[in-house]
This record gives C-alpha cells, sequence and structure tokens, in this order.
C-alpha cells in the first residue's frame, strides 16, 4: 500500500495558489479548520485553546513573506497545505500502509486506523503538511477536501475543497492538472505556475502563481504638455507654465 | 529536529546490542572466544538485553503502541519496517547461536552458521535503522552518505568494546579483541570528523525563495507567522536547543565516545589484573555515554528543510 502508485493517475488533482491575489485573511485556513474538524479527518483537536500555551492541528497556515525587488518592497502572503506530490516522501516512508496516495485522482491520505503515529511521514515532508494529532495519536493532513469534492449531497458550486470555497479574494483554484483545459492547467500556463523545492524532484502537484511585476508609482516621468490642447486646460498650462 | 529519548536509546542499545551480538557470533564461529558457558551466558544476555530493550523503548514514542505489529507489513517500501522485520528475524538465528553455545557447547556446523547468521542480519538491521534516517531528503544533514556508514561502524565499536569488558575477566590480554576495539574506534572517530565536517560545509540546497515559489521576486525574508506560538513542527523540527552548546558537546563527545576509550584500551593492555579489568570496563561505560551524546547531536544538528517558511535563510 505505501508504495506509490504504478501508473500516473488518471486524474490528478489540486490546487493552484495565487500570489498575487492573496491578501493573506487566513479565512481559508479557518474554514478548512471548520470543515476539517467535522469531516474526514476529524477531529482536528486543539490543546489549551483558551489558555497561554494555544496549540492545535491546522493542515493550512498563512505565512506572510516580504520580498526585496527592484522596484521597492512586496508583501507576499503565502498559503501552506499539502500539494500531493507525485513522487511522495510521506508515503513511502510509512511503516503501516497507512499513508497513501490515490491511484485514481492522486490525492495523499492517511488511513487513520492503521496509523501508529510513528511521525516519520512528518519528518519526510520538507513542506510542513502534516501535523500530528497528540490526542488520538495518529497523524493528520489535508484531504483536499475528499469529503466535500464528491458529494453528491451538496450543490455543485459547493463540491470544492473548503479553503478554495472560503477565498473572498478568488486567490485558490481547484481542478484536475491532466485536464488542459481545466482551470488549474491554463492559470500555471498562462501565470507561470511554479512547484515549491523544485530542487527536489517531488513533483508536487499543487502550482502557486508568482505576484505580477508591481506598478511602479511616483516614478517621476515628465508631465504631459497641455499647451496645445487649447481651451481652458490649454490656458491654464500656458499661464502656469510661465 | 527533537531529539526523543525513546529513539536516542533505541538506537544506541540496539547499536551496541547488535554489535555484540554481531561480534559473538563471528568470533565464535572462527574459535577466537572461550568456550567458557557463563562468559557465553552473561554476554549474550548483555546483547539480547541492549536489544530487546532498545527495541521496546522505540514503541514508546508512537502515538498508537498497541497498533506497533503493523509497522511488519510495509518491508517492500519503508526502511522503519524493514528494520522491525529484520529486528524480529534476528531473534531465530541468535537464539540458535545461543543453543549451540549454551547448551551443546558446539561452534562448528549449523552452530557456526547460526553465529554467522545472526551476524548478518544484525548488520542488516542496523543498516535499516540508519537508512531510515538517510531516506529523508528534507532533512539534509541526515540524507548523507556517511550516515549509514557512522551508525555501522558507531554500533561495532560499542558492541566491541562491551564484548572486550566481558571478555577480560575470562580471558585476560584478548589481543583480538583489543585490536578490533582499536580499529573500530579509530575508524569511527575518523568518519564522525568526516561527517562533522561535511554538515558544516553544506550550505543547504534549498532557501526561503525556492521554497515559497518567489525566485522570480529577489530576496524573500519572513515577514509574518502564521501563528504566534509553537505548532507541533516547530516543537518537532524546530528544536534548536543544542545549536548554542553544539561545539562543547561535540568536543565532549570526541573525548567520551573516542579518546577516553582508545586510551583506556591502551591503558587495558599494560595495565595488571584488576586495574586492566576496571580499565575495560570504564572504556565500554565511556563510549556508552559518549554515543548517547553523539546521537542527541545527531538529532539537535539536523536542520529540517520545513523551517525555510519560519525563517531560516538556507537548509
Amino acid at each position: 500500500m505505501t508504495s506509490l502508485p504504478k501508473t500516473r493517475p488518471a486524474k490528478r488533482l489540486g490546487l493552484v495558489i495565487d500570489l498575487d491575489t492573496c491578501v493573506g485573511c487566513h479565512a481559508c485556513a479557518v474554514n478548512c479548520k471548520e470543515w476539517n474538524t467535522g469531516g474526514h479527518v476529524a477531529p482536528l483537536p486543539d490543546t489549551n485553546p483558551y489558555g497561554k500555551d494555544v496549540d492545535g492541528v491546522w493542515l493550512n497556515r498563512v505565512h506572510g513573506f516580504e520580498a526585496e525587488t527592484e522596484t521597492g518592497g512586496r508583501t507576499v502572503y503565502f498559503p501552506r497545505s499539502c500539494l500531493h506530490c507525485e513522487e511522495a516522501p510521506c508515503v513511502t516512508v510509512c511503516p503501516t500502509g497507512a499513508s497513501y496516495k490515490r491511484g485514481e485522482d492522486g490525492i495523499v491520505l492517511v488511513d487513520e486506523d492503521k496509523c501508529i503515529g510513528c511521525k516519520l511521514c512528518s519528518w519526510a515532508c520538507p513542506y510542513g503538511a502534516r501535523e500530528f494529532d497528540g490526542d488520538g495519536g495518529v497523524m493528520k493532513k489535508c484531504t483536499l477536501c475528499i469529503d466535500r469534492i464528491y458529494n453528491e449531497n451538496l450543490e455543485p458550486a459547493e463540491r470544492q475543497p473548503a479553503c478554495v470555497n472560503a477565498c473572498p479574494a478568488r486567490a485558490r483554484h481547484f481542478g484536475d492538472f491532466n485536464d488542459p483545459d481545466s482551470d488549474v492547467s491554463q492559470l500555471t500556463a498562462e501565470r507561470g505556475g511554479v512547484e515549491l523545492l523544485a530542487e527536489m524532484n517531488l513533483k508536487p502537484t499543487n502550482r502557486y502563481l508568482p505576484p505580477r511585476p508591481s506598478a511602479t508609482v511616483g516614478s517621476g516621468a515628465s508631465l504631459e504638455d497641455a499647451a496645445d490642447a487649447g481651451g481652458f486646460l490649454g490656458w491654464i498650462d500656458r499661464v502656469l507654465s510661465r | 529536529m527533537q531529539p526523543a529519548y525513546s529513539v536516542i536509546f533505541l538506537t544506541t542499545a540496539t547499536g551496541a546490542g547488535y554489535g555484540l551480538l554481531a561480534l559473538l557470533g563471528v568470533l565464535r564461529a572462527t574459535g577466537d572466544l572461550p568456550d567458557d558457558r557463563a562468559f557465553g551466558a552473561f554476554t549474550l544476555a548483555l546483547a539480547m538485553a541492549l536489544i530487546s530493550a532498545g527495541l521496546l523503548a522505540s514503541t514508546a514514542h508512537l502515538g498508537r503502541p498497541e497498533r506497533a505489529w503493523r509497522a511488519l507489513s510495509q518491508w517492500r517500501s519503508s526502511w522503519l519496517s524493514r528494520e522491525g522485520v529484520l529486528a524480529i528475524i534476528s531473534y531465530g538465528p541468535a537464539a540458535l547461536f545461543a543453543y549451540g553455545w549454551l547448551a551443546l557447547q558446539q561452534n562448528d556446523g549449523i552452530w557456526a552458521l547460526a553465529g554467522w547468521g545472526a551476524a548478518l542480519l544484525s548488520v542488516a538491521t542496523v543498516y535499516s535503522t540508519s537508512m531510515i534516517y538517510r531516506s529523508l531528503a528534507a532533512i539534509p544533514r541526515w540524507h548523507h552518505p556517511l550516515v549509514p556508514l557512522n551508525y555501522l561502524i558507531l554500533a561495532l565499536a560499542t558492541g566491541a568494546l562491551w564484548l572486550n569488558a566481558m571478555l577480560a575477566p575470562f580471558a585476560s590480554g584478548h589481543a583480538l579483541s583489543q585490536a578490533i576495539c582499536f580499529a573500530a574506534l579509530a575508524a569511527a572517530w575518523l568518519l564522525k570528523i568526516a561527517y562533522w565536517r561535511a554538515i558544516d560545509g553544506d550550505t543547504g540546497g534549498s532557501s526561503i525563495a525556492s521554497a515559497t515559489g518567489l525566485e522570480s521576486l529577489g530576496t524573500v525574508r519572513p515577514l509574518d507567522p502564521p501563528h504566534v506560538q509553537d505548532n507541533y513542527l516547530l516543537k518537532e523540527m524546530g528544536f534548536a536547543v543544542a545549536r548554542k552548546h553544539a561545539d562543547r558537546l561535540r568536543r565532549l563527545t570526541h573525548l567520551l565516545a573516542f579518546l577516553a576509550p582508545l586510551a583506556l584500551i591502551v591503558l587495558q593492555t599494560v595495565l595488571p589484573g584488576q586495574a586492566s579489568l576496571f580499565a575495560a570496563a570504564l572504556a565500554a561505560v565511556s563510549v556508552s555515554f559518549g554515543v548517547v551524546l553523539e546521537r542527541w547531536l545527531f538529532f539537535a544538528e539536523a536542520q529540517h528543510k520545513v523551517m525555510l517558511y519560519y525563517g531560516a535563510d538556507r537548509v
């Protein structure tokens, strides 16, 4: 079971996250926590939630970074969750077969009934996608909301991961990367979607869209000459240019 | 990485136990050990106690220890599973070997084969243990070709020193045992120095920019953490307590694991009677503490790539 699927999954479901439009509101992380603490991987426990040392399992975390670009500083919000890698190292290290990658859609899941809580999968993941549930003694991770995306009790528009549904900036997109016409494939192609830690060759499914170059403001370009325009504006320009 | 005491105990105790068992298996088959039943019983008991205690301790860090048996199922893909399977299989030839020695006083034919088998499986088990770490590319200081060699040679060295200490009262001046101790310690020391040099010189293959996909923007710095208190990732992978004292702890490891045992083995050859026994025993105790320290550093000094998202520049 903990060998990776022998053939490439028919579908490769995943997310595209737009770092240009993400505003860092944490709505995706909060909705993820809210849905998943009652969903397939329930519960996502919190330790000492109202005390001094708060801790808890979250499957999505939003980091803020600052980049020094040629045109000045740039703040980038960066949601981090499981990338459902094709060469998922968290799957092959699992000694029990609890950690597995689905052949049909490439989603990486944990079978909590088989997990012994050895934490080795969380050591193997460079993205920090897995968090340990100390109460249940098992590992938790993003399921790409398998209990939403295939859920026929939900309206078709709702059959998306909770994080995608919640995003007010439409910075998150869900779809099949094997389908060249899907939103996620199109966006990745248009905007040059990048793999995180590409040097590790884990072939993550999710892609991040880098921020667009920022518009330059107050760059000192000379003002237009309106003297020839005539009329009131031309007269003002002539008077003030004296 | 957070140094879990149960895992440090597991790797050092089973290392010494398997090192000792492998040496007993081989040296008994080649006829280089005394026939003495008491020596055999005590030494085999020590080896099996170290191995069994280490394996039991390893279940202590599990979230669901009652399901530990499931870890034996994925030997095709997982080194942790292979370690478990090999550890259990190795009890077979070890028991046969012990029966041949203690009950029948035999060391040839099938009993020699059992000794060799126990030795081979001991080496394979320690190798599997080391490969659990070696296979983790997310932790570059573990994903290093010297790691399995370090584990194997340190297991041999600790096993050899315990064998030497147990041999001393039964066969004084066992030159072969002392030679093995000396060679294993010297080789382990050189390998450890080479490993430390290699990891100190490695600046890391990943940066914040490659971790965030922001390489096109320029220099990237962390600005706003996703949470204000430590989560599982920071507690497990972000352990940094030891870094401050790493130099001092490395010096102490040089002393306890290598220098002192080497000196004590030399002393053992020149000292008379009781003092010689004491030197051999002290060498074994010293190397054991030294290896625990070495293993603690192996964890504490290992950096995980996830820390790139939490402020590490390069890993």
